[in-house]
């Protein structure tokens, strides 16, 4: 337990330090927020040494030091003066700091994305590594850095208090660092039992919010069952046992305040009493009035600064949580860069063909899924996948298009192995369209033409009628110039339509086609295969296809299941060897 | 506003109490000054010890008064506070959860979720805060002015001012806060967005090498949010300095006016004090106020999207003593002349739509995407009601039932395979509550999830998460058409249900489909035309239009649309 809390310990220096390596861009300005809080804290404790002594001047009747007096006001002017520039300074200056690094961190990390091996973006969910980029670096901004400024100047503001009061009057210095223990230990208490109410009460509000995701969500599902009254039932027990921790947990969490402020009203009872006692004692000699002024208007701040750095200090602790999270992204293993003296694929000498030997591939090392594969494709050669679902289809395309990296063995296109061509060049030799449409948020046109940004209007219009999308494109609000995104208003049919147009418009050597028509209904499906057939005219294709009759004619047929290549051959000869592919193929027409 | 009031009404004493104890601690705050004052003019001028230690006592006192008070104030106040945000979600939930589908499709998932959480979450801060600090505030701050101007009528002028002034510049940069911190928050929505849309296009970017375009327009947001925070702090940084200085002046005001006064003998050093006190205690409590003002605004707001998720009214005409489906008669369905169209929608989703379903007998229904097939079973259960015709269940139209009742006699699958947390048990008993385990193994056979099912760790047992994530999609449609199958119900929709499954699978439940002992009436919606082309009625819809309808072989000779379907799949399969 104890060397567990130590590695934690020396887990979080280790973010601390790499918070620093962001923090040394601004390293002069950062100096410079810390001596304009020291002098920002000194001038706040100044004043109300002055008005202390304003009323050491203004004794009594006849007895009043004017000219004295107005010394001090333009004095007490000037620091005010000073002190709305240094606030403001101070607060822009660690703005400044706190928004740049947010950026930096941001930057920093969405460039890695960009170079992240596919096996690494794979494997989290998106929503992840979003808030990673998003809320950690927000909540390791807010608490890092401004908590960092509040304790400074918390922690400034008590030292000076203390400071000022021991060369006051030691006594009254004392009584107040004697009770410092009690605010102290008061706060911490109730920072504690909240700490475990607040955990308790997120753990039933996750269940609830959860509960409400899914039955809300899922309303139609519930109806359609008349699932109502149970789930209500449902609801009304996880609501009951959120109200009593939420009950607790608020009640417990607004104590701090009055409890500090208690602590805080005895302290200042002890300063008013020992002050006072010590002024009728000495008769003013030690402390005059003025004095006790002063050194009561401290302790009437004096634990506010304690509830601050308490409060810091689990901020900082959460905030540090948040910094390792966003550092592990931003240095996560990026993929191996392509080597400085890899083959640049040309478009001429692309013809087509591609060599696969001897390959060896799985995800994770204890799965196994392809090995021992070689094939031999020839120029304008059509290549199906087929099998069921989740049987792995894709892997064979995360291999070609090396979003993933063979285990051992080599793929080779027009005779370059892969692994030493660059990836944009390789990538661009081939078109690829998803059973997952993506669209970018932009215009029609943007997306069009990813493959190719210096197509002419009259390219991007002949791909759009060549993939059956330009009627519809037309009938958009702004056509071409229609902005769309994740939540376009288009269907899942005319998104698809849109990515085959893409493809359409750049055309290269080689074609990835991955469920290109799930979801375009047959009709369509049956328009849009003459541009298909013109796209596979003398250009190799990879075909993965949930619908046997649209693979048919394909020269070889990789059957897949569970992973593995377990048929190869083409459409005949894989029907008369009668094995998975055969049964596969004989159960669509089973009445 | 008003749906916040009517929940407090559960909590008069509490809304009562809490004010009130915090009115009494801000007094008691108030008379601190005073004290100390009057040990400053009496017990030190006099040199009467026992006089001052019975004001510290009195101070000591005020303090442990204020404490109580305190509590109890928070005490009522949690519990008013926490107390009206339960009861609000359990209403709110209730109602959303009995709402139909045209309302639901209206408000839309994630508002409906967050009118749950965050917006409920949101009033019941504010009212905890309104009702500790609504009062306690203002009192202080005039209360501090008052007490002024008992020790003298002067400075009321200098504190009215002062408050003024304070109050001016508080609302002000707060106000203008407003509009330009969701300024910030909407551009920090487009790096979030930009951040997602990169991860899910991963694979397009990278096979169109774009890497270094995402990276351009990433910049671009995140430079434009950096600016967005920056500017707005500019601002916003303006309000401590700001309120300090004018404080500051008002110390130099009263110490200006009061070295006179003192010096005239109309006011002592301790009165000097306690005005210095009040002003440095104005400050503090009125950036309290002003965020109270903030947290109360926030409230307001979430309380109206809260009142308008409630006053969505069901829009359906519910009868609530319809008898219950008598399953006699020839007919399990009949369309009549049947039109739908959505709200708000331009044109019709299913138009002039009129067949007969015998009981006992298998329908098919088939057309491309946006055809109108899901649209038109949904009008079985009484989904949405029709906007033309009429729909008739067992010889009945479906508007002369209990919706409740109706539903009972209908098991759907729907197209997407949703399952619940919690195991695979408890979902299967969705459909029917009581079924034994026997029954829920025999349902899994015919849905072909037996195997999978007792291969899991638990069996029934098994454990299901969320939305059923921990299955596959054909494993999870599988669950969800036994989860019907277990309802035995007469009338069973297969909405496109078996699209993940591979086509060995989908041969073997359609073969289970057509043995089922119970022998209902069964509609499946397919893209297939293999699925239904066994069906003893197929319906083929294009446009919302009924284009055909009969047996698979009259349809090819007479259906163009459905010959290409059948084209487009087979061309070329049966030589």
């Amino acid at each position: 337990m104890a060397k567990n809390k130590k590695s934690v310990e020396g887990a979080s220096l280790k973010t601390a330090a790499k918070v620093l390596r962001y923090l040394q861009k601004y390293r002069i300005l950062f100096a410079l927020t810390v001596i304009m809080n020291v002098a920002l804290v000194a001038e706040t404790l100044y004043i109300p040494i002055l008005v202390g002594r304003a009323i050491d001047l203004a004794v009594g009747k006849g007895n009043v030091d004017f000219e004295g007096i107005f010394k001090i006001l333009v004095a007490i002017g000037m620091i005010a003066a000073i002190d709305v520039l240094l606030q403001w300074l101070i607060n822009v200056a660690n703005n400044r700091i706190a928004f740049g690094i947010v950026r930096r961190l941001r930057r920093d990390a969405f460039n890695k994305i960009q170079t992240l091996p596919l096996s690494y973006i794979d494997s989290r969910p998106v929503g992840d590594t979003v808030s990673r980029v998003v809320a950690d670096v927000d909540q390791f901004c807010d608490g890092l850095l401004m908590g960092f400024s509040r304790f400074l100047t918390g922690a400034l503001t008590i030292i000076g208090t203390l400071a000022l009061m021991f060369t006051m009057n030691p006594i009254i210095a004392a009584v107040v660092v004697v009770s410092t223990p009690l605010s102290l230990f008061v706060a911490g208490f109730i920072a504690k039992s909240t700490h475990t109410l607040f955990k308790k009460q997120a753990e039933v509000r996750a269940e609830q919010t959860s509960f409400i995701d899914e039955m809300l969500g899922e309303s139609k599902t519930v109806a359609a069952f008349s699932h109502e009254d149970e789930s209500i039932c449902e609801f009304d027990e996880i609501n009951e046992r959120y109200k009593n921790c939420s009950q607790k947990a608020v009640f417990y969490s607004s104590l701090v305040n009055p409890c500090t402020r208690f602590v805080n009203n005895l302290v200042y009872a002890g300063v008013a009493l020992s002050g006072a006692l010590i002024c009728i004692s000495t008769g003013g000699a030690a402390l005059s009035v003025g004095t006790l002024t002063t050194l009561l208007n401290y302790a009437n701040q004096y634990t506010k600064p304690f509830n601050e750095i308490s409060g810091v200090i689990a901020e900082l602790q959460n905030a540090l949580a948040c910094a390792a999270r966003v550092f592990e992204l931003i240095e996560a293993q990026p993929q191996t860069p392509d080597a400085p003296d890899a083959h640049v694929l040309t478009r001429e000498e692309t013809d087509g063909r591609v060599n696969i030997e001897n390959v060896e591939f799985s995800y994770t090392p204890d799965r196994e899924l392809i090995k021992d594969f070689s094939l031999s494709i020839e120029h304008g050669q059509r290549v199906a996948i087929v099998g069921p679902t989740g049987c792995g289809k894709t892997t064979v395309i995360n291999l070609l298009m090396r979003f993933y990296d063979v285990d051992s063995g080599r793929i080779e296109v027009s005779g370059h192995d892969i692994s030493n061509v660059t990836r944009a060049s390789l990538r661009s030799s081939y078109g690829m369209v998803l059973q997952e449409t993506w669209l970018k948020e932009g215009t029609v046109r943007d997306n069009i033409t990813m493959g190719k940004p210096d197509a002419t209007d009259e390219e991007v219009i002949a791909a759009a009628k060549s993939a059956h999308a330009h009627s519809f494109i037309r009938q958009l609000p702004q056509g071409y110039d229609t902005v769309i995104g994740e939540d376009a208003m288009l269907s899942q049919g005319q998104k698809q339509l849109l990515c085959i147009a893409r493809v359409l418009l750049c055309l290269p050597p080689m074609l990835i086609l991955d469920e290109a028509t799930s979801s375009i209904d047959t009709r369509t499906e049956m328009k849009i295969q003459n541009a298909f057939a013109f796209m596979m005219k003398g250009r190799t294709s990879f075909i993965v296809a949930h619908r046997l009759s649209t693979i048919k004619e394909a020269d070889v047929i990789l059957v897949m299941d569970n992973g593995r290549i377990v048929e190869k051959g083409d459409h005949e000869t894989l029907l008369k060897n009668g094995g998975f592919y055969t049964r596969l193929w004989n159960s669509q027409f089973e009445r | 506003m008003k749906t916040i009031l009517e929940f407090l009404k559960k909590y008069k004493l509490e809304c009562f109490m809490a004010p009130f104890f915090k009115l009494l601690e801000a007094c008691f705050d108030l008379l601190v000054p005073i004290v100390v004052k009057y040990i400053m003019d009496v017990g030190i001028k006099n040199g009467d010890t026992s006089y001052v230690i019975n004001g510290c006592l009195i101070l000591a006192a005020l303090g442990v008064i204020g404490l109580l008070c305190a509590l109890t104030a928070q005490y009522f106040s949690a519990k008013a506070a926490v107390g009206v945000a339960s009861a609000m979600r359990h209403k709110v939930f209730s109602h959303l959860q009995m709402l139909c589908y045209v309302e639901t499709d209206k408000l839309g998932k994630s508002s409906m979720i967050t009118r749950m959480t965050s917006d409920i979450n949101q009033v019941q801060t504010g009212v905890n805060m309104t009702l500790r600090l609504f009062l306690r505030s203002p009192v202080i701050v005039f209360g501090a002015m008052i007490m002024s101007a008992f020790i003298s009528p002067r400075y009321i002028a200098i504190f009215a001012i002062v408050i003024a002034v304070l109050a001016i510049i508080t609302f002000s940069i707060i106000l203008a806060g407003i509009p330009l911190y969701k300024n910030v928050q909407s551009k920090l929505d487009k790096v979030t967005g930009k951040t997602r849309q990169t991860l899910q296009g991963v694979r397009v970017v990278r096979a169109f090498n774009r890497e270094n375009d995402e990276i351009a327009e990433f910049s671009k947001a995140n430079n434009e949010h950096t600016d967005a925070q920056n500017f707005t702090g500019r601002i916003t940084a303006l309000l401590n300095p700001l309120t300090a200085v004018v404080i500051n002046i008002g110390i130099i005001a009263i110490l200006h006016v009061s070295s006179a006064q003192i010096n005239a003998g109309e006011m002592s050093q301790g009165d000097l004090f306690a005005l210095y006190n009040y002003m440095s205690q104005i400050l503090v409590e009125l950036v309290k106020l002003a965020n109270t003002v903030l947290i109360i605004v926030k409230a307001v707001a979430c309380s109206h999207r809260i009142e308008a998720a409630m006053n969505v009214q069901t829009g359906m005409n519910q009868i609530k003593d319809g008898t219950k489906p008598e399953y006699d008669g020839e007919y399990a369905v009949e369309y009549d002349n049947v039109s739908l169209t959505y709200e708000g929608a331009g044109a019709p989703s299913l138009e002039g739509i009129s067949f007969k379903v015998k009981k006992g007998s298998v329908v098919g229904i088939i057309g491309g995407t946006g055809s109108g097939k899901t649209s038109l079973v949904n009008l079985i259960p009484r989904f949405y009601d029709v906007t033309e015709g009429q729909v008739k269940v067992f010889g009945k139209d479906v508007r002369g039932y209990e919706p409740m009742q109706l539903r009972d006699s209908i098991a759907i699958v729907p197209q997407k395979a949703v399952l619940f947390k919690g195991t695979v048990r408890k979902n299967l008993l969705w459909g029917r509550k009581d079924a034994t385990d026997d029954q829920l193994w025999e349902a899994l056979e015919g849905a072909q999830g037996r195997d999978f099912v007792m291969q899991k760790e638990g069996g029934l047992d098994a454990p299901v998460e969320q939305f059923g994530r921990n299955f596959s999609g054909g494993q999870r449609q599988r669950l969800t058409i036994a989860r019907a199958l277990v309802r035995k119900a007469p009338i069973l929709i297969l909405d496109d249900s078996a699209s993940a499954l591979d086509f060995a699978t989908e041969a073997k439940l359609r073969h289970a489909l057509r043995t089922l002992d119970y022998d209902p009436t069964v509609f499946i919606i397919s893209q297939r035309t293999s699925s239904i082309s066994h069906a003893d009625l197929i319906i083929v819809l294009d446009e919302g239009r009924a284009v055909g309808i009969g047996d698979h072989e009259s349809l090819l000779d007479s259906c163009s649309v459905y010959r290409e379907i059948y084209d487009s799949q087979f061309k070329g399969g049966e030589q």
